[in-house]
Formats: C-alpha cells, sequence, structure tokens
C-alpha cells in the first residue's frame, strides 16, 4: 500500500526533521508510530498527506506503486490518503454537512466522476454518523468552530468514515479525549479497518493502543525509525519511557 | 471644457427644461453655489486621501441622458432578483421605464421622485424630507442636489408594512460612450413602518459611466429599514454612492453593501441619531480583482443615549486591486450608554494589492462601550491544507474560505432570494461552481 524508503525532508527554512525514513505498510495493516515530542511524527504525517511547508530532499514516497512525491494534497486524497489532524483547523461558517458534502463532490469532480445523488449522501452521511454517536444537530454547526476536543477528533473519523480512504493516518487522534470518547472514536476507527485499507496512527501515549490494536509499532527518533515490532512494544515503551530507546540509540 | 465648468454652465439649461416651485429651485440654486465654491474633491482632502477623481473628471460625459432610450426586458432580466415578487423602480439612463417598473400607491408609494418633486400631494413630505437628510455642505452631494430630477420615491406610512422588497434599478445602455447620472432618492418610513430595498447600478455594455447617487433615508420611532446596495458593475463604471440617514428613537437601520464589481466605487455613509435606543448596521462585503477600487466611508454620530451601531466590513482582494476603509464614530458628550462596534477584516490574495483601514473614533462619553478592530491578512495555511486533504482542489479550497471568511456578514441578509443570489455571484467571481448554500 505505502512504501517509503530512506525519506528525509525539510522544512523551508532547511531544518532537517527526517533523516531517512524507512516503512512499508499492507493492506489490512495497521502501525502504530510511536516516540518522543520532536521526533518527527507529525511532520511524517504531514509529508505523506502533502503539506507544501515540507521539502522532501531524499529518498521515496509510493502509494500502490505510484511515486507520491509530485502529487499536491488533494491530488493524494483522491488517491486515497486521508490524514486525521491532531489540531483539526476550525472553519466558521461551513457547516461540517456542507464541508463534507463539498469534500466528497469536488475530489469527484476531479477524477471526472458524477456527483453523488443527494439522498445517498444523506443516507451516508446518517449512517456513519450513527456509527459515531454524532448527533445530527451537531453536523450543523460549523466545521470545528466551538468544538471540544473529542467532538473534533469524532468529526476527523466522521470525515475518514464518510470519504472511506485507503490509508488513514491518525495524528494523535487520542490527545484531549476522555476516555468515552476514546472508545467511541477507537470503535469507529476498527469498524472502518478492512483488508483492503490501512491505517497509521500516530500516538505519544500506549492508551490508545488497547483500543486500535496495531499490527506493528516504530519507534520515531530524531527522525528515523529506530525500533520496530509488535504491539508488545508499546508496552514496553509505556513501562520504561522514552529515555531507554535515547540511550539505546546514542550506544 | 472642465467637467466642473460644463456642470456649471449647463444648469442654466437644465432648470429652464424642468420647472419646480420656487423654494425647490432655490435650494437647487443654493447646492450649485456650494459646488461651484468647492469643485470636484481632491486627494489633498484627507477624507479623499485614497481615492482620486482625477481620471475620471478627464472625460466629456453627457449630463442630459436621452428619454429615447429604451430596453427589451430580456436584456435586462437577469439583473432583477428571481424567485421573489418585487416593486421595482427602473432607471434607463437615468430615465423612468415604466415599461420595467412595477410601482405601487397602494398603502406605500413606490413611485418617482420626479412625481415627488412636481405633485402637490407630496409637497408636505418633500418639504419635510428632501435635502434635509444630508450634509448640504458636501460638494458632491450639493451637485447632486443641484440636478435632483429623478430617482426613487418610497414612503411607507405608519404602522404599515411594504408587502414586497422594492428593487431600485439604474441601467446604463452604452447608447451614449460617456455619461454622468445623478440620480436623487427619497425613502421615508414612518413611525412603526418596515421596509426592505435593493439598490443597483448595471451597465448593459462597456462604456464610461460615472454615477454620482444621494439617497436620503429617514426612519421616524420604531421603524425598520433594511438596504442592501448590490454592487457588481461592468469595470468601466465608476459610482459615488452618498447615503444618508437619519433615525428616530427605537428606529432599526441596516445597510448591507456588496461591492463586487466597477473600477471605481465610493460609498459615503452616513448615519445621524435623533432618538435613543434605536440600532444602526452597516454591513460590507468587498470582493475585488484586476484594477478595482472600492472605498468605504462610514460616519455614525452618536447624539443621543443608548444607541447601538455595528459596522462589519469585509474585504478580499486579488490583482492589483485596492480598498480603503474609513470609518469615523463620533460619540458625543450626552450620548451616554452608547454601544458602538466596528470591525473591518482584510485578506489579500495577491502581492499587488493594496488596503488602506483607518477606524476613527471620537468619543466625548465616559459611558460607553466602543470597540473596533481592523486587519489585514492572508488566506489561512494550515485551514487550506485541511481542506485540500479532504480532496477540495486548491482554487475550491480557496473560494470556501473566503467564503466563510465573509459569512456572518452574509449570514445577516434577511432575503434569502438575495441572499442566494450574493452567493451566486460571489461564487463566480471566485471562478467557482460551488453551493455555498448545500
Amino acid at each position: 500500500m505505502l512504501t517509503i524508503e530512506n525519506l528525509h525532508a525539510q522544512t523551508e527554512e532547511g531544518k532537517k526533521i527526517l533523516n531517512g525514513i524507512d516503512l512499508d505498510i499492507k493492506p489490512g495493516e495497521v502501525h502504530a508510530i510511536m516516540g518522543p515530542n520532536g521526533s518527527g511524527k507529525s511532520t511524517l504525517s504531514s509529508v505523506v498527506a502533502g503539506n507544501e511547508d515540507y521539502e522532501i530532499t531524499k529518498g521515496s514516497l509510493l502509494l500502490k506503486g505510484e511515486d507520491l512525491t509530485e502529487l499536491s494534497a488533494e491530488e493524494r486524497a483522491h488517491r486515497g490518503i486521508f490524514l486525521s489532524f491532531q489540531y483539526p483547523v476550525e472553519i466558521p461558517g461551513v457547516s461540517v454537512t456542507n464541508f463534507i458534502k463539498t469534500a466528497i463532490n469536488t475530489s469527484r469532480k476531479a477524477q471526472e466522476l458524477e456527483e453523488m445523488p443527494s439522498n445517498e449522501m444523506l443516507k451516508k452521511i446518517r449512517e456513519k454518523a450513527k456509527m459515531l454517536d454524532i448527533d445530527t444537530k451537531f453536523l450543523s454547526r460549523s466545521l470545528n468552530e466551538g468544538f471540544s476536543g473529542g467532538e473534533k477528533k469524532r468529526n476527523e473519523i466522521f470525515q475518514m468514515a464518510m470519504l472511506e480512504p485507503k490509508l488513514a493516518i491518525l495524528d494523535e487522534t487520542d490527545s484531549g479525549l476522555d476516555i468515552d470518547a476514546l472508545k467511541i472514536v477507537a470503535n469507529g476507527v476498527n469498524t472502518l479497518r478492512s483488508k483492503d485499507n490501512a491505517i497509521v496512527v500516530i500516538t505519544h501515549y500506549q492508551r490508545l493502543l488497547d483500543y486500535i490494536v496495531p499490527d506493528f509499532v516504530h519507534v520515531l527518533f530524531d527522525g528515523r525509525i529506530v525500533k520496530s515490532g509488535t504491539k508488545e512494544l508499546a508496552l514496553e515503551l509505556e513501562a520504561k519511557g522514552y529515555d531507554w530507546i535515547k540511550q539505546e540509540v546514542e550506544k | 471644457m472642465e467637467l466642473k465648468d460644463k456642470l456649471l454652465n449647463s444648469y442654466l439649461a437644465f432648470q429652464e427644461d424642468y420647472a419646480l416651485r420656487e423654494e425647490l429651485h432655490q435650494t437647487r440654486l443654493d447646492a450649485l453655489k456650494v459646488f461651484e465654491a468647492q469643485g470636484f474633491p481632491t486627494k489633498r482632502q484627507e477624507a479623499w486621501k485614497y481615492t482620486s477623481l482625477a481620471q475620471l473628471l478627464q472625460k466629456d460625459y453627457s449630463l442630459f441622458p436621452k428619454t429615447s432610450a429604451t430596453s427589451e426586458l430580456r436584456g435586462v432580466k437577469p439583473y432583477f432578483l428571481a424567485d421573489v415578487d418585487t416593486y421595482k423602480i427602473v432607471f434607463i439612463d437615468g430615465v423612468y421605464s415604466p415599461f420595467l417598473s412595477d410601482t405601487t400607491h397602494d398603502g406605500i408609494d413606490a413611485c418617482l421622485m420626479s412625481a415627488a418633486l412636481t405633485k402637490p400631494k407630496y409637497r408636505k413630505i418633500v418639504e419635510t424630507y428632501f435635502n434635509k437628510v444630508v450634509d448640504p455642505t458636501e460638494s458632491l452631494t450639493a451637485l447632486n442636489t443641484s440636478y435632483a430630477k429623478e430617482g426613487a420615491y418610497i414612503y411607507i406610512p405608519k404602522n404599515t408594512v411594504a408587502q414586497k422588497p422594492i428593487e431600485i434599478i439604474h441601467f446604463a445602455t452604452g447608447n451614449e460612450t460617456a455619461i454622468w447620472l445623478q440620480p436623487r432618492n427619497l425613502i421615508v418610513a414612518d413611525q412603526n413602518a418596515q421596509v426592505q430595498i435593493i439598490e443597483r447600478h448595471q451597465s448593459l455594455k462597456a462604456h464610461e459611466v460615472v454615477t454620482n447617487s444621494v439617497t436620503e433615508i429617514y426612519a421616524h420611532r420604531e421603524a425598520f429599514v433594511d438596504y442592501y446596495k448590490l454592487q457588481n458593475d461592468l469595470d468601466t463604471a465608476a459610482l459615488i454612492d452618498n447615503t444618508y440617514i437619519t433615525q428616530e428613537t427605537q428606529s432599526h437601520v441596516s445597510v448591507h453593501t456588496f461591492s463586487f464589481g466597477g473600477k471605481l466605487t465610493r460609498n459615503n455613509l452616513n448615519f445621524k441619531h435623533k432618538g435613543s435606543h434605536l440600532n444602526s448596521t452597516l454591513n460590507g462585503v468587498t470582493i475585488l480583482e484586476g484594477n478595482q477600487h472600492v472605498d468605504h466611508y462610514t460616519l455614525v454620530h452618536h447624539s443621543q443615549p443608548n444607541c447601538e451601531s455595528h459596522q462589519d466590513y469585509k474585504g478580499v482582494f486579488s490583482g492589483r486591486s485596492h480598498g480603503v476603509f474609513n470609518g469615523k464614530i463620533y460619540v458625543d458628550e450626552i450620548a451616554q450608554k452608547t454601544n458602538a462596534f466596528q470591525q473591518n477584516n482584510n485578506i489579500l490574495l495577491d502581492d499587488k494589492t493594496t488596503v488602506n483601514t483607518k477606524p476613527q473614533l471620537e468619543i466625548f462619553a465616559d459611558d460607553v462601550k466602543c470597540s473596533h478592530g481592523c486587519t489585514v491578512g492572508q488566506l489561512d495555511e494550515e485551514a487550506l491544507f485541511y481542506l485540500r486533504t479532504r480532496g477540495i482542489p486548491k482554487k475550491e479550497a480557496k473560494a470556501l474560505l473566503t467564503y466563510a471568511f465573509a459569512n456572518n456578514v452574509l449570514e445577516s441578509v434577511q432575503l434569502p432570494a438575495l441572499k442566494r443570489r450574493i452567493n451566486g455571484v460571489i461564487a463566480s467571481k471566485l471562478g467557482v461552481n460551488l453551493g455555498f448554500n448545500l
């Protein structure tokens, strides 16, 4: 699904953030990427999603064999990449419903597909909202404006459910969630798991991984993946903290 | 001949052509003297610092419109509001078009200024309000007064609600290569009366047209006046709009100005308070491109206690366009408990655009709530990225953010048909095909 080889990326100012990432994600897999603050987790997700604030200086980024590096963020979205934001942006004046309709239909148009018929759209919206325990009143509110942390994250997963991506990157989806909201979000994500798509969970803490159980866990440090393992690695990190990794790397 | 001289000299021919009773004649003559003494404003004057009329004044304009101009309904229909029944007062090159209009005397008067100025039955209203709401010392207003002849006359009697919105539309045909128009509107809403009005100026083909328009609005106690200016003219047209409003106790007057077209637009908007517990609203959305220039010059004079005024102007600029916002708020010593709010936010989409924004507050009362804020910025890159990761292409994403930026002003439009029209204009202005009202 997603193949990353020796990926180097830096900011516009030339600050190197990613220093040779290798990652191979196959359909049906869930990968967790963990690491201390400043290790490059969010940058990795931004670079994969096509944020122009970062420049790829070396390496390759392929989705199903297709080179993504020259594609815009929207072209990557059209090919099935989705990024759930750590801090979703507030857009006053655009309702959740209007936004998701616009997202789906402009995407379809850009791919020379017909717009989704509105009854089909409404049905899908209702269905996915129900799955995530979202009140229909919520859908007519301005996108993310005045939403609680939990509402923002639930709304991100709602968008994921509507857009049905092939590769979803969930960036710190657990931050700002209480345990009940966390369960709802995790349940939503688990429902969306299939053998045809893949999910990358970026998290600082192990807690989320109790609910979204990963096939692989990677530890990111100083812009590189320094350790990979199965879900037990997450538990080990939780118990020992990141200093242990740091010492190991320095050795 | 210089335009000023032409205007002064032509007046003799104009007054002979148009017989008026003595006192109106004197009003016009006095006004002409004001214009003669002051002439056209220049950039040396503080109020015109950012807007130059110099280029406009070099052309030779036809001052007296031909009376033969007619327009087929087909060509002009798109400029009327769709899906809503309205009264219409329509002018073609300054001349009333009975064919395109739908005036009324049924319960309210929505008719012609020329009738109001000459017919005895309107005499009392004209004597009470005509040229009484304006600032007679302002040069361009005085110029308009001296040539005041035609425009819309609207009178809503006590306790009456106008059953339909009223459209005032001025078409310029382009039959003359260059034309100078000076419409004059008078709107009086008597006690507890309500009315919605939409005004637009529209060229039917590219030609030099300058409109120096004056509108007087008088809102009595508890009256509601909801006024919309839709400015989306061709980029050969210039508009100087002078709108004066006087309000009495507990009245509500709101003026929305949507500036999307025209090469040069100056909106002078003046609110005067003659009562307490009243509410003035001034909202605007400006979206410009190319070499367009729009200057909003607002003045709210709080001279009575317990009144509120709200100003919210949003501007989006691309190309080499130039936007100006100058908002003056005066609060007299007597005007305690005033609540005055002013906001002007601008987004620059290109490097070569210019915005000058200048709030001016002069407060002499000590128990008031006054706030103002202005911002000049760009579209939020983070928000743009967010939309694009959802598959929304860059152009559409920018349009959506622009629309969102202007949304709180659009939300306050009380006429659904007009809101749909404006949303459509914004979408086409931004070059996208998005239904914002999904």
